[in-house]
């Protein structure tokens, strides 16, 4: 059985605003009966003030996808929509008190319809970001494809490169296997072998030779340096912490919780790295939470 | 029979797992304390462990109908008594490179099979059709000198659809091929009697015929061409190395004697059972269907497949009630897809992430069914109010059609 939290159970079993919306002007639909998850958001929105007046859903799914439905009507509820966009899957998974890691897809989905709905009353077309590959990191919830394209794009050889690029594989190591098969396939097509033992390559260039301050002030201009493509889609980074070579930064607005998170990372490790010329990896500030208690 | 409806609930998925017998644990709690001797030793401690062993083989040769004791090999359960007989026939007869196989196979075997085919073998996957049977002239035309080994389910877990390996094994045997059956369904639930067959070998686990977990079995046929898995000490004739579970082995012979009592329970009262649960659920919630082979299916599984919800929200409801149901949807196991057998099958996407399986065993009672009968149809109501391709009283017209999401 699932490891359930209360609010998980209790949304789960006593729905909040579970139907339709009488009047909506607002309807997401997400998923579909084949691939076992679907979600129907219904919103009323006030016109003059944008304002999420009511919320309704119709989900055919597990029990923290329902749950996740409804936890999310209950957040939105009272919220502009401007202000109900910047909702991520996070705080969905946190209003219930955690989801546990290979259901987390089900708070994607209700933060999905929520983006298809605000879409749907302002007549603009929604178009999601799924990949079609197999799911092959259920921790991290990345999939074949998004593994292929950064193993091709950097040229990688290891199951670590790719942990430290995509974050696949970083959990529980289920899907090592499924990895080095990815590696295989795709070394094979440049005639070359997949080698298990082989150790995950370091950057190759001078270190930095900065100091602290220095380095501290460099990471900071990198960021900025990026900050204008996060913000173009409603998102941004922010430096929390640097311990030699773990850099960790926090993800907000749209790019908190975006199923592309592990991507966005993997780009702005690569670009840190070029412009440090150093081998760093960059983490996300739960990470540091975590280690952080690891040690106590 | 007291029912297993006590503090604990109802428990309907006996083709997970099984209680274990209380009189197979009074059977082997003395081997946890005065009969603590190891059966390879040569003095009296380890003598009376050794007898026990002994009798413990005859029981479960008795069970399977072996011509031998000798043929029974214990082993730690059931994946690794399929994993040793796939694998043996590999390694004794290099030359043959095939395997057929079924794809609604348990994992045990299907994933086994999907990594010999990394390592270069070749696997048949005979297909099933929608009552989950196979086409036997399909099989007939795989049957040739390259296959190494045949290895067939005799009853499928899931749907509890029976394949006829008794006809499939005498086949294999005119083709000179060995024949293997995943039996783990099967033994306790239907009269076997291996000597008047043509199988070679025979996987059975102890803990689905209320014997405990971790205690398996490989039936091999004397003769057979063998290569062992652990290797090491002599034990098990040098055919399974490692010291004997002897307390679980105890207690196997004690759930295969049982076994053997209760043979005519299974089939005619554990049926009845099953056959009340189905019509009465059939008859009170519509939308829903029975999966699997009605004439040749297994007398204590029920699966039934609820359209427009999702199984495991189905098992949470059920289980809130005090109902333990297992479900062959995605959800519970941790992918995102349906089951490889409803889908196998062809049950329809509307259906097979609502399938829920109700498996029954000789402790269940007639007064459980009807509590169950009467807590499934509220549960799905309560879910399709739920659903967005349901509507009042039934599906929404045209469901494909009237959730179709922009991107899809």
């Amino acid at each position: 059985m699932w490891d359930y939290s209360e609010k998980v159970q209790e949304h789960f079993f006593s729905p909040r605003n579970a139907g339709a919306v009488d009047d909506a002007n607002a309807i997401g639909d997400v998923g579909s009966l084949s691939c076992g998850d679907a979600l129907r958001l219904t919103l009323k929105v006030d016109p003059d003030s944008e304002v999420i007046l009511d919320a309704g859903f119709q989900t055919f799914g597990c029990g923290s996808a329902i749950a996740s439905s409804s936890a999310l009507t209950e957040i939105i509820k009272g919220m502009k929509i401007d202000d109900a966009l910047g909702v991520s899957n996070q705080d969905i998974a946190d209003y219930l008190d955690g989801l546990p890691p290979e259901k987390m897809h089900c708070s994607v989905m209700g933060r999905e319809a929520l983006q298809a709905a605000v879409a749907n009353y302002r007549g603009e077309e929604w178009k999601d970001d799924h990949e079609e590959g197999a799911l092959i990191c259920k921790c991290f919830a990345i999939d074949e494809v998004m593994i292929e394209e950064t193993v091709r794009a950097n040229g990688l050889r290891t199951v670590e490169e790719v942990t430290n690029y995509t974050k696949a594989g970083g959990g529980c190591s289920a899907c090592h296997e499924g990895i080095e098969e990815i590696l295989t396939r795709i070394l094979a097509e440049k005639g070359e072998t997949f080698d298990p033992n082989a150790v995950a390559g370091e950057i190759k260039k001078p270190k930095s030779g900065l100091t602290n301050l220095q380095r501290m002030k460099r990471i900071e201009e990198l960021l900025d340096e990026i900050r204008p493509n996060l913000q173009r889609d409603h998102g941004d980074v922010e430096l929390v912490e640097v311990d030699g070579r773990y850099i960790y930064v926090k993800m907000i607005g749209a790019c908190a919780g975006c199923q592309m998170a592990a991507t966005t990372l993997g780009g702005i490790q690569q670009h840190l790295a070029e412009g440090l010329g150093e081998f760093i990896q960059v983490l996300p500030a739960e990470e540091l939470a975590r280690r952080a208690a690891m040690e106590a | 029979m007291s029912g297993t409806d006590t503090a604990e609930g109802i428990y309907l998925d006996n083709n997970a797992t099984t209680m274990v017998a209380p009189e197979v644990v009074e059977e082997m709690l003395p081997y946890f304390t005065e009969q603590f001797g190891n059966p390879s030793s040569l003095h009296q401690f380890g003598d009376k462990v050794g007898r026990a062993l002994k009798k413990a083989r005859k029981q479960v040769q008795t069970l399977l109908g072996a011509e031998y004791d000798s043929e029974i090999i214990f082993t730690s359960c059931g994946t690794e008594s399929d994993s040793t007989a796939i694998l043996s026939a590999l390694k004794a007869q290099p030359d043959r490179k095939e395997i057929i196989t079924t794809v609604v196979e348990h994992p045990a075997v299907l994933t086994l099979c999907e990594h010999l085919e990394k390592e270069g073998y070749k696997v048949h996957y005979l297909k099933v059709d929608s009552k989950g049977r196979l086409d036997i002239q399909e099989y007939y035309k795989l049957l040739s000198d390259n296959v190494a080994i045949v290895s067939v389910m005799w009853a499928n877990n899931e749907s509890g659809t029976l394949f006829p390996v008794e006809e499939m094994a005498e086949l294999a045997r005119q083709a000179g091929v060995l024949f293997h059956t995943d039996a783990v369904q099967a033994v306790g639930k239907l009269p076997i009697n291996l000597k008047d067959t043509c199988i070679d070998m025979l996987s059975l686990s102890g803990h689905k015929l209320h014997a405990p977990k971790g205690i398996g079995v490989l039936y091999l046929r004397r003769g057979v061409r063998f290569r062992p898995l652990l290797r090491g000490g002599h034990q098990e004739r040098g055919r399974r190395a490692g010291t004997e579970n002897a307390a679980s082995i105890v207690a196997l012979g004690k759930a295969c004697e049982m076994a053997m009592e209760a043979m005519e329970y299974e089939k005619s009262s554990v049926k009845a059972m099953r056959d009340r649960l189905e019509q009465g659920i059939l008859e009170k919630v519509n939308h829903c269907f029975v999966t699997g082979d009605p004439n040749n299916r297994l007398p204590n599984t029920c699966n039934i497949a609820f359209e427009y919800i999702e199984g495991e929200a189905i098992l949470l409801l059920l289980n809130k009630m005090g109902i333990a149901a297992s479900s062959g949807s995605a959800c519970t196991s941790g992918s995102l897809e349906p089951s490889h057998v409803m889908r196998a099958m062809d049950i329809p996407f509307t259906a097979a992430h609502g399938s829920v399986r109700l498996s029954l065993s000789r402790y269940n009672t007639m007064e459980e069914i009807e509590r169950v009968i009467d807590a499934m149809p509220p549960i799905v109501a309560q879910l399709r109010q739920l659903s967005p391709y349901w509507s009042g009283d039934g599906p929404v017209e045209e469901p494909e059609k009237a959730f179709a999401p922009s991107y899809a």
